[in-house]
């Protein structure tokens, strides 16, 4: 039953509503870092790895210190001075976000002390995912769709793998169109939007799929 | 720094959403009516103004290394405001832009102008860098979306403008309408202004 719950949220995920063809997030390093295949590549990685990380991180920050239940900590802490469990979903924008840059920060720490050649391939590219609205994206879509810890999890994980698929299809396309012979007003942006409309059109296909 | 200059800077020049293209997400993914994109666009606009006046009346107090982190916080904070303020009083617009009204957050747009301006400039620039900035990103929004609305919908604002024999193209309030919208808009302004520069340039020789 979990197994396949899992299944059906990994798929709709990756193909059926996608993050940047479907839903529209992450516009911003789908058209400039898709320049080239193995930039596309490493933004991809990164992508899937912060995602993953954020969802597991903010599930656990909101179910745990804001969600008023009755295993909140703050109100396991403060048992004797309040009588309610505190109510501060409120918070959740500012929460999210200051937890993802200070997330983004660490990782960006950590694999710098720890293995020097992922830094290299990552590096330049992980400060700028703090500002990727798709992991923002994730994390609230989580809440809002109340999944469960390890749903959520691999929702995360998913996501960043339908972002890397349609990254490195555009990358690889436009390798291609480098070469291409373009009216001059179309270069460079212009195309890439049209392109990102077709590869839009090709993805409503699979909103086809009927998962039982 | 003359006022006029802020405002066009922010409408036209500088324009955010085709000049600088900041803050395609939101643009792109709320424009399929010209009612939500109006909604996002005043959202955009309260945010923005709001989070540069505070950003520039404690300019000369934010310790520079840790900026980055105040300005979102800020942010965040207007953004939350108008959350709520949203939820409340238009249930049915909050329903529709969902996501995208959290999102504001990391619109480049606003930390962008915060970074850019509203950290460097007085009080009264800075409230106009605002406006200027929010009435240019709504405006570009307004734009897309009534393309969309009309080829994809047969209406504008929810007025049906044809008669009952108008197929609406579909496509249009789709994503990818939003893709080819806005390629072809920006591939025109380029032409605009390589056909100017074209002519311009032998009346200076």
């Amino acid at each position: 039953m979990e197994i396949q719950s899992l299944l059906i949220i990994s798929i709709s995920a990756v193909f059926i509503s996608n993050f940047v063809l479907s839903r529209i997030l992450g516009l911003c390093p789908f058209i400039g870092v898709s320049k080239q295949l193995d930039s596309a590549l490493g933004m991809g990685l990164a992508v899937i790895f912060v995602m993953g990380v954020a969802s597991a991180v903010t599930w656990v920050i909101y179910r745990y210190l804001m969600l008023p239940s009755e295993q909140n900590l703050i109100y396991l802490i403060l048992k004797g001075h309040i009588q309610n469990p505190p109510n501060l979903i409120y918070l959740r924008t500012l929460v999210f976000i200051l937890v993802i840059a200070a997330l983004v920060q660490f990782v960006e720490m950590v694999i710098q002390k720890t293995s020097p050649g992922l830094y290299r391939a990552l590096g330049i590219y992980l400060p700028l995912i703090t500002t990727n609205c798709a992991v923002l994206g994730v994390s609230i879509l989580n809440i809002d769709s109340d999944y469960n810890f390890i749903e959520s999890v691999v929702n995360g994980l998913m996501s960043g793998i339908g972002f890397t698929l349609a990254l490195i299809l555009m990358s690889g396309i436009r390798e291609k169109l480098e070469l291409a012979n373009l009216p001059k007003a179309m270069r460079g942006t212009p195309i890439a939007f049209i392109l990102a409309g077709l590869m839009a059109l090709a993805f409503l296909g699979f909103s086809g799929l009927s998962i039982p | 720094m003359k006022i006029q200059e802020v405002l066009t800077r922010g409408l036209w020049t500088e324009n955010p959403v085709f000049r600088l293209m900041l803050g395609l997400c939101p643009v792109l993914a709320t424009s399929t009516s010209v009612q939500n994109a109006v909604g996002m666009g005043i959202a955009v606009i309260f945010v923005l103004t709001c989070s540069n006046l505070l950003i520039s009346l404690i300019r000369s107090v934010v310790p520079d290394k840790i900026r980055i982190p105040i300005f979102i916080s800020i942010i965040a904070t207007f953004v939350t405001l108008v959350d709520l303020i949203m939820a409340a009083y238009f249930p049915d617009l909050h329903k529709s832009l969902g996501l995208f009204i959290p999102l504001i957050v990391v619109n480049c747009i606003i930390l962008g102008r915060a970074e850019a301006f509203a950290s460097k400039n007085n009080l009264f620039f800075s409230l106009m860098d605002g406006i200027a900035m929010g009435s240019g990103f709504t405006a570009a929004l307004c734009l897309i979306a009534t393309f969309r609305e009309i080829l994809g919908n047969g209406t504008w604002l929810g007025i049906p403008l044809f008669g009952s024999g108008f197929e609406p193209a579909l496509l249009m309030i789709l994503p990818s309408g939003a893709f080819f919208t806005i390629a072809f808009i920006i591939a025109s302004l380029n032409g605009w202004d390589r056909r100017r520069k074209r002519q311009t340039k032998p009346s200076v020789q």
